[in-house]
């Protein structure tokens, strides 16, 4: 199916799984301004949400089906594999992140539903970067996104961290969109638009970059580095992923991350593919983010905040990706993303159980012993921490040898090499928690009567486990689905210029 | 037919196999697990007749596996590997039967992680995929982490972490090395494929790469043979690890890393290996290694670091061997190989019966046990000679004709390596006499009870192999003569023509 964007039903058709959601975002704000007293109006709004994602979801798959595509002049939205793919990891993000969620609102009395209709905003932000192919559009996503974060950090709002959480975010992340937002206005006055395609054609055009573009590249990059936590753009992470109530600090370390890292992908392969000087800015920002957060990671006795700054080092190995600048790039971004996405999922689901009050207090060591009395749970953390380490039959593994698949072929190999380095490096703080649950003994009789997940969180949980040890084993159609997507996203070529 | 199923019903069945003793009563998990590890053995055993020598690759089967990769699950076994692979069926089900009263605390647990190790070892020998090869290779760290980790000594934490992290270190360089030969390949011949014949016929176009190639698979082998200065893991690892583990370890995972060069290293860069400056280093580290390792073996007071620092000594040989590239260096390194497995693997199985009686490993806590244990002190002075190299023994056939094969390539060195073998001789005999003669000093033990009828079990088919072995040694040199002509000729083109 072709669409032809100045059309306005074809503009509606390109939108739909954003309208969708939004029209479901807006029937449970509806709903909860009409029910929010008992645990009961929670659980429901906890399930309208899933319905919201599981629709979104069928109908951005019938868009993929009919492999939708943009017809004519490039528009403000992209309508590719691409897009559609990184939908459903944002949806599926979301989705698990609810699961998480059932149990833990209620536990720790953060009852009010608004934090669904929250996290369906947010969804419907990353979404709307994932498919803008406009500066502007993009922006617009990540504010979107990044407001209904900004609240859901501070969402447990008795706790003082969780409103610092919130306060650092907020102030962090409204100066990231000002470096942003100057990138996006000296691209513009370099080139004289803010779509992306332009971009690339008047770069192309252009010869050697101005000053000015390479400034707003720059720009643009910080900017996107704190939204994806790259050191030396890190520093609000750890406090922000410590403060925030557990299920939310996942949704934040998948799907924020993984919205960022998917514009980041587009604006730098369509709009910058004639400026080779991003391709040096992210091989330092992915050599320092690597050995950074590993070795800060390294030195954490808190599980949280060590889940942190682990997060950060994967937003290193992710950047590799980036930096190979080619489709197999953005096809290993995709996988590993997905299996980022389970095993942080299910790694802060166990620590939820774990903890109490926000769980920054989880030491490493609180978990000795954790494999006799709960077998199961501590099972399910091995295997997230060692998908986390990149271990041989584990989704984690299979991602990144696709980085380093892309990274090599793109003749990376000091890269390639930086990132095994420092993966060896990560061993050193992911074999703990595996040594402390499996053999250390317990420090006092029944420590850990008390780790409890509820139904939902342990199919989440199961979920998680199952799709890491399957897509480890058995990667092949997530490999079909993400070369596609990999390659749907090309530099644009002048066209005009040529006459057709 | 039976060539059709063998390899991956060897590799298979285990694997089931421990799940299913995971789920067992507690208390039937040895015995589940020695049944299972028998009916491994069963099968294994036609292999030594069925296995043609002349025949090079056999008992081929290659299934694709993750095809946009050309990835293939491919097994094959070789003269090299058919050893390596009935060394490791034989030594399970003894590990098993060994550990018969040594492992008390969930027992569920440790056996299926021997029998999923099992799986991992002979998939690293019966691999003829590279990626199939590096998972198995990661595959086989995991349960020997735990197994030390948990069923380990004192300083089992420490122990564990070190192993596992200088595996991974190396491991992860020769990824990336497998990745660059892949993506190498794949550009030469347009055809991607982890393949080891296919990439084995593409290397000699690497140019001044394959030097830093060459560099990650040494290093990644060089740590598990191991070989000086990279062997700081193994007296650890050894002497933490229950006396299963100790067996294991010596008798097979060292293997790993000579069969790695036979295998991998030497004949994907012959230019490389035969290079002057590197035969130079690597012949120096091995010679180093038999001498320094001989010479620590003869202080330590615990008689399980003297058999660790004992295997860096016989590992040198092998090495040695292997670099010296005559069919007969080869063939005696082959040899060692599969001697170092009986004759170390029984010292550690005495080792660990020792210390289930006294509950000490130190050499001064004995002495003059002969006479209260007559049996123990006659088969710990049989292997105690097997592992010197006495003329009879095993331990000769395999060090003579190594220093015979190796002595036409490197004379001198081979002259400083025979000294190794006075200096094994020296702290073996020291030991022994030490702990079965000298007077009878300690109360202890006096009461000390002999061996029995399950430890004769285990010893004897070990005391068996050494004598048959030592006596007529034909049938294996037989089997593995192709084989050895085959990876010189590989290395060396047309030298073998004038070789006996």
């Amino acid at each position: 199916m072709s669409l032809d964007l100045s059309s306005y039903r074809d503009l509606m058709l390109s939108l739909l799984p954003e309208l969708v959601l939004t029209g479901w975002a807006l029937v449970l704000l509806l709903f909860v301004a009409w029910r929010h007293k008992t645990i009961r109006d929670l659980r429901i709004a906890g399930w309208l949400t899933l319905a919201a994602l599981a629709s979104t979801a069928v109908v951005t798959w019938w868009l993929w089906w009919n492999r939708t595509g943009v017809a004519g002049i490039a528009g403000m939205v992209a309508a590719d594999d691409f897009r559609w793919v990184s939908d459903w990891i944002f949806l599926g993000a979301a989705a698990l992140t609810v699961l998480i969620s059932f149990g833990y609102v209620e536990r720790e009395q953060l009852l009010a539903p608004e934090y669904y209709v929250l996290l369906l905003f947010g969804t419907i932000g990353m979404m709307v970067m994932a498919a803008g192919a406009d500066l502007m559009v993009i922006f617009l996503g990540l504010e979107l996104m990044s407001v209904a974060v900004y609240v859901l950090a501070g969402f447990d709002r008795r706790r003082a961290r969780s409103a610092e959480a919130a306060l650092k975010y907020f102030l962090l992340g409204a100066f990231a969109s000002g470096f942003l937002l100057y990138g996006i206005a000296l691209i513009y006055g370099a080139t004289g638009t803010t779509n992306v395609g332009l971009i690339g054609a008047q770069a192309a055009m252009m010869g050697a970059p101005s000053v000015m573009l390479l400034v707003g590249l720059a720009l643009l990059i910080v900017g996107f580095g704190f939204k994806i936590a790259a050191v030396p753009f890190h520093m609000w992470a750890p406090d922000v992923y410590d403060g925030a109530p557990t299920p939310v600090t996942a949704f934040m370390a998948t799907g924020v991350k993984a919205a960022a890292f998917a514009a980041l992908f587009r604006v730098m392969i369509q709009g910058f593919a004639a400026v080779p000087a991003w391709h040096d800015m992210l091989w330092w920002l992915a050599v320092i983010t690597m050995v950074g957060g590993n070795l800060f990671a390294l030195a954490q006795r808190s599980l949280k905040r060590m889940l942190a700054y682990s997060s950060v080092a994967h937003a290193g190995y992710l950047l590799v990706a980036v930096t190979s600048g080619t489709s197999s790039g953005t096809s290993a971004f995709l996988v590993y993303v997905v299996a980022y996405t389970l095993m942080s999922v299910g790694a802060f689901a166990v620590l939820s159980a774990k903890g109490r009050n926000g769980e920054s207090d989880v030491m490493i060591d609180d978990l000795a012993g954790l494999a006799s009395s709960r077998p199961w749970l501590a099972f399910a953390l091995a295997v997230c921490m060692l998908s986390l380490l990149g271990f041989p039959g584990t989704a984690g593994f299979i991602g990144k040898w696709y980085i380093l698949i892309a990274a090599t072929s793109s003749g990376q190999n000091v890269l390639a090499a930086i990132l095994v380095l420092t993966s060896v490096v990560s061993a050193g703080y992911y074999l703990p928690v595996i040594m402390a649950m499996y053999m250390k003994p317990e420090p006092i009789a029944a420590a850990h009567v008390d780790v409890v997940l509820d139904r939902w969180g342990r199919a989440a949980v199961a979920a998680a486990v199952a799709g890491l040890l399957l897509f480890g084993v058995w990667p092949n159609r997530l490999f079909d689905l993400a070369r596609s997507a990999g390659e749907s996203v090309r530099p644009t070529v002048t066209t005009t210029t040529t006459g057709q | 037919m039976y060539a059709r199923w063998v390899l991956t019903a060897l590799l298979v069945w285990p694997v089931i196999a421990a799940l299913i003793v995971l789920f067992v009563p507690a208390r039937l998990a040895k015995y589940v697990s020695l049944a299972v590890s028998l009916v491994e053995f069963a099968i294994s055993v036609p292999l030594w007749w069925t296995f043609e020598p002349s025949t090079g690759m056999q008992f081929i089967v290659s299934q694709p596996w993750i095809q946009s990769w050309g990835i293939h699950y491919t097994v094959g076994l070789d003269g090299i590997s058919l050893f390596m692979v009935l060394l490791t069926t034989l030594l399970m089900p003894l590990s098993i039967l060994g550990s018969w009263s040594y492992i008390t605390k969930r027992e569920g647990g440790f056996y299926s992680l021997l029998l999923v190790l099992t799986t991992g070892m002979i998939g690293v020998f019966v691999a003829l995929d590279l990626f199939l090869f590096y998972v198995m290779w990661e595959v086989m760290l995991i349960p020997m982490y735990f197994i030390i980790g948990i069923w380990g000594g004192e300083n089992r934490l420490y122990a564990a972490i070190k192993f596992f992290i200088y595996t991974f270190l190396g491991s992860l360089l020769m990824l990336v090395a497998i990745i660059v030969l892949y993506l190498h390949a794949g550009r030469v011949t347009g055809q991607y494929s982890f393949s080891y014949m296919h990439l084995l016929g593409q290397v000699g176009l690497l140019g001044s790469g394959a030097w830093w190639l060459f560099g990650a698979f040494f290093l990644a082998f060089a740590i598990k043979v191991p070989m000086f200065p990279l062997h700081t893991w193994l007296p650890d690892a050894h002497v933490e690890a229950p006396t299963a583990g100790s067996v294991i370890l010596a008798g097979i995972l060292l293997k790993m890393g000579t069969y790695g060069f036979l295998r991998f290293a030497v004949p994907f860069f012959p230019t490389v290996a035969l290079d002057p400056t590197v035969q130079l280093v690597i012949v120096a580290l091995s010679l180093i290694g038999i001498i320094y390792g001989g010479l620590v073996a003869m202080v330590q007071p615990d008689f399980k670091k003297l058999i660790a620092y004992s295997s860096v000594a016989h590992l040198g040989f092998v090495m040695l061997g292997i670099w010296a590239l005559t069919l007969q260096s080869v063939q005696g390194a082959l040899l060692i190989m599969i001697n170092h497995g009986i004759s170390t693997g029984a010292l550690f199985f005495l080792a660990g019966m020792m210390y289930e009686r006294r509950h000490s490993r130190l050499i001064d806590a004995y002495g003059g046990i002969a006479r209260v244990v007559p049996l123990f002190a006659a088969i710990l002075t049989l292997v105690s000679l097997s592992s010197i190299a006495l003329p009879g023994t095993n331990g000769f056939v395999g060090e003579f004709l190594v220093l015979l094969g190796s002595f036409r390539t490197y004379p001198i060195a081979t002259a400083l390596a025979t000294t190794g073998v006075i200096v094994a001789a020296a702290y073996l005999l020291n030991a022994l006499q030490r702990v079965i003669f000298n007077p009878l000093t300690q109360d202890e033990n006096k009461k000390l009870t002999d061996l029995t009828p399950r430890e004769l079990i285990v010893l004897a088919p070990l005391l068996a192999c050494i004598l048959w072995v030592g006596i007529y040694p034909k049938p294996f040199l037989r089997r593995m003569e192709p084989s050895a002509r085959q990876f010189i000729e590989l290395v060396k083109p047309g030298s073998t023509q004038n070789q006996p």
